[in-house]
């Protein structure tokens, strides 16, 4: 009798138990871990990235599914190791539902190999823009809403070769992956349309002096690929001017960025009419950026901000965006493996900013890429003018799957330059 | 000199033989052969240069780094940022009075400034103790950083060389010569030029202030003997301030042109750190000849490896530090 009256007591203070915790789990606040370069060399734009994040949670309230949203911010300086040390700390210590990050293209590939040993936790990439990220060994549970280096390439090498001219180019680039995706982008579309790529000089993450590399471009070419990022950019620029360089130049997604746009000095005016290529534009009249651009000049106080958004503040604002959306739309669910969540993400159509994007198989954005110009405002401050905008480019680029896996993963000297892949 | 030759004949021929080449390198037409090996002359000749005026940069660094560490045996871990204060000091001083030139006296004394206060406050209480002295440095310069990136936020800073500096000069020499037999001059940044030859003003000016002055004899022996020079009755407190003011006020002058011919942002005082601690390693600890040396071949070896073999030009530089570590630990003009 006292054993079988103990028996049920427990039964019941376990029932209680359980339901208490489940009832928490419901109301209780939703908590997504943030992985942000907000030291090093990408600090300035995991700034932005950061306001991108705050725009998106203002514009829901901080409530998604009924159910309070509560951000754990943590940095990494965009190396993959920092990025696996803040993921774990957001996963196992602070035990956040969900992750969203992080900004560089190789911290995406350790990323996704963390995810893969932490089947319950979802992962939502930030700006990482690594193909290997999404293309070999896709994880279960990450997803990606920005299109990579290779799609923000798009339209680039065509523009060039049918409306510039330009016949022969040289590309100079950082030594690691996003660069070799981006080139591998411009050069699969460049040499299809005609063209020929010489040469490419390849330089250390972090070049400071490049003088030497300067005189060592070519001088026959018709144009000089760039594919330089932040103080490396600004640096390769200034020297240059110096150097009295004269031939056309071609941006990189990130070497006409408002980071270097932006900077201080006389070196970015050596940008002033130079094509480029990337998922957005300043001058953009498509009325979702516009909404866009206003609300983030009103939410942060000019000085504080860009004069307008930054492609790292619009690829967290729409990862952030895609993650608040559906948890609308479970209202709150995330039980049992955050299988309603992903499901919703998987199918969702994103209405961006930057257009409309939807998730392939292996949950790799298919979205809208667009050609640009750098110009000069009236105010003084330069701008990427709209030029071109090619619409549902996917990750194998158009080519089929098979042509596209024949032709490798992106390296220094991969792929070939060839009329036809 | 002449007992150099004498002790080492076999070493003075092959310095001579380097040379010789080295001159033919420069001046002589490279034949076809040549240039198939080892690339154009143009190449060559503005890797050549570039390493030279690199070196310029980081002997300005490196000298008051090198001069602070001889006399006082203090390791300033906080050079680096006074290098990026001074850019920053620069920058402010060339937007507001519009001259590029006035940056330079400005960051000077606004660092210098700095590095007195910093002896004044900070160095003066921890005297002899140099592991304190060097946590306390470390310390500084991580806070400083940060409050440099909330002043100054994480932009890149370009301090603009006036109108008749930016752009290139023509040089006498060839690089080539074209078909119909005209030759072709070597183009080189102007404001490159005119750093280094500032900077080889300033090296000048130090020896000869070191080895012709009074106070310089004041400097070279408080580096010998501290105690002594103190117990013949020189204030050596004074001369402390002074060559702490004057090392730091070198640093401010080489963030002004750091801040011209490259830029400034976060991140860059690690990066002078670093780079002005393998200069004086390879040169030698307090020796203002062993740092000119040291930034030279540091600066040949960046701009060398950079377009001869990118992948490793990294390397090259920490693989000489090595290499002078494993056979002359003191630095090559070091005294052990």
């Amino acid at each position: 009798m006292t054993r079988g009256l103990l028996g049920s007591l427990s039964t019941v203070a376990l029932i209680a138990v359980g339901a208490t915790g489940a009832a928490a789990q419901d109301d209780g606040p939703i908590t997504i871990g943030i992985l942000n370069a907000l030291e090093g060399t990408y600090a300035v734009p995991g700034q932005d990235g950061m306001r991108g994040i705050e725009l998106a949670l203002m514009q829901h309230d901080h409530k998604a599914g009924g159910r309070d949203i509560e951000i754990v911010v943590q940095s990494t300086d965009t190396t993959p190791d920092s990025a696996l040390r803040g993921a774990r700390k957001l996963v196992e210590q602070d035990g956040v539902d969900f992750v969203i990050g992080p900004l560089s293209g190789s911290e995406g590939i350790a990323i996704r190999d963390y995810s893969k040993t932490q089947p319950d936790v979802t992962f939502i990439n930030g700006i990482s823009g690594a193909m290997e990220m999404t293309m070999v060994d896709p994880s279960p549970n990450l997803f990606r809403f920005n299109i990579d280096g290779a799609q923000w390439s798009k339209g680039l090498g065509d523009y060039v070769f049918n409306e510039k001219g330009y016949k022969t180019v040289a590309t100079i680039g950082e030594d690691y992956s996003f660069i070799y995706t981006q080139v591998f982008g411009f050069v699969t579309e460049f040499c299809e349309a005609g063209g020929e790529v010489t040469e490419r000089f390849w330089v250390p993450l972090g070049t400071k002096d490049f003088g030497s590399i300067i005189a060592a471009l070519p001088d026959e070419v018709d144009a000089i690929y760039l594919g330089l990022g932040g103080g490396d950019a600004v640096n390769f620029l200034n020297q240059y001017q110096q150097a009295g360089g004269e031939a056309n130049l071609i941006g990189g997604t990130i070497m006409v960025d408002a980071s270097v746009l932006n900077s201080q000095g006389r070196a970015k005016e050596a940008l002033i009419g130079v094509p480029s290529s990337g998922p957005q534009a300043d001058t953009w009249d498509d009325p979702r950026w516009t909404e866009y651009v206003d609300a983030y000049r009103d939410a942060f106080p000019e000085g504080e901000r860009f004069p307008s958004p930054s492609l790292f503040a619009t690829g967290y604002y729409n990862a952030t965006n895609a993650a608040l959306q559906c948890l609308d739309t479970v209202e709150g669910d995330l039980s049992d493996d955050q299988v309603a969540f992903r499901d919703c993400l998987s199918n969702l159509t994103l209405e961006s900013p930057t257009g409309t994007i939807t998730l392939d198989e292996n949950r790799q954005a298919i979205g809208t890429n667009v050609v640009t110009e750098v110009v000069e405002r009236e105010d003084g401050t330069l701008a990427n003018e709209l030029v071109k905008v090619v619409e549902n480019v996917n990750q194998t680029l158009g080519l089929s799957p098979e042509a596209f896996a024949e032709l490798g993963l992106p390296s220094r000297e991969n792929p070939e330059c060839k009329s036809e892949y | 000199m002449r007992r150099f030759t004498t002790r080492h004949p076999v070493w003075t021929a092959i310095i001579a033989l380097a040379a010789a080449i080295l001159l033919w390198l420069i001046f002589a037409a490279w034949p076809d052969g040549l240039t198939d090996a080892i690339g154009r002359k143009k190449i060559f000749l503005n890797a050549l240069f570039n390493g030279i005026t690199l070196g310029g940069l980081y002997f300005l660094v490196a000298s008051g780094f090198t001069l602070i560490f001889g006399l006082m045996r203090n390791v300033n871990l906080a050079h680096g940022t006074l290098y990026m204060l001074g850019g920053y000091a620069g920058f402010y001083a060339a937007s507001l009075t519009g001259s590029w030139i006035l940056a330079f006296p400005i960051a000077f004394v606004v660092i210098g400034a700095c590095g007195v206060l910093l002896q004044v406050l900070v160095f003066r209480r921890m005297e002899g103790e140099d592991l304190r002295q060097t946590l306390v440095t470390i310390g500084i310069s991580i806070v400083v950083a940060d409050l440099m990136l909330w002043g100054f936020g994480g932009d890149f800073y370009n301090i603009n060389p006036p109108e008749w500096l930016s752009g290139p000069m023509q040089t006498f020499l060839v690089t080539a010569v074209k078909s119909d037999g005209t030759p072709v001059f070597m183009k080189y940044p102007m404001v490159r030029i005119v750093i280094f030859l500032f900077a080889v003003v300033v090296g000048v000016a130090m020896w000869l202030a070191l080895n012709r002055t009074r106070i310089g004899m004041m400097i070279r022996a408080g580096v010998d003997d501290r105690e002594m020079l103190a117990a013949s009755g020189i204030r050596i407190q004074l001369i402390f301030i002074g060559v702490f003011g004057f090392g730091a006020g070198l640093a401010g002058i080489a963030g002004v042109v750091g801040g011209t011919f490259q830029s400034i942002a976060p991140g860059e005082d690690t990066r002078f750190l670093l780079a002005s601690l393998v200069v004086v390693i390879v040169g030698g600890m307090g020796s203002i000849p062993g740092a000119a040396l040291g930034a030279l071949l540091i600066g040949l070896a960046e701009q060398f490896g950079s377009v001869y073999f990118p992948t490793y030009a990294v390397v090259l530089t920490f693989l000489i530090m090595v290499v002078v570590l494993a056979f002359r630990p003191q630095g090559l003009l070091g005294r052990s």
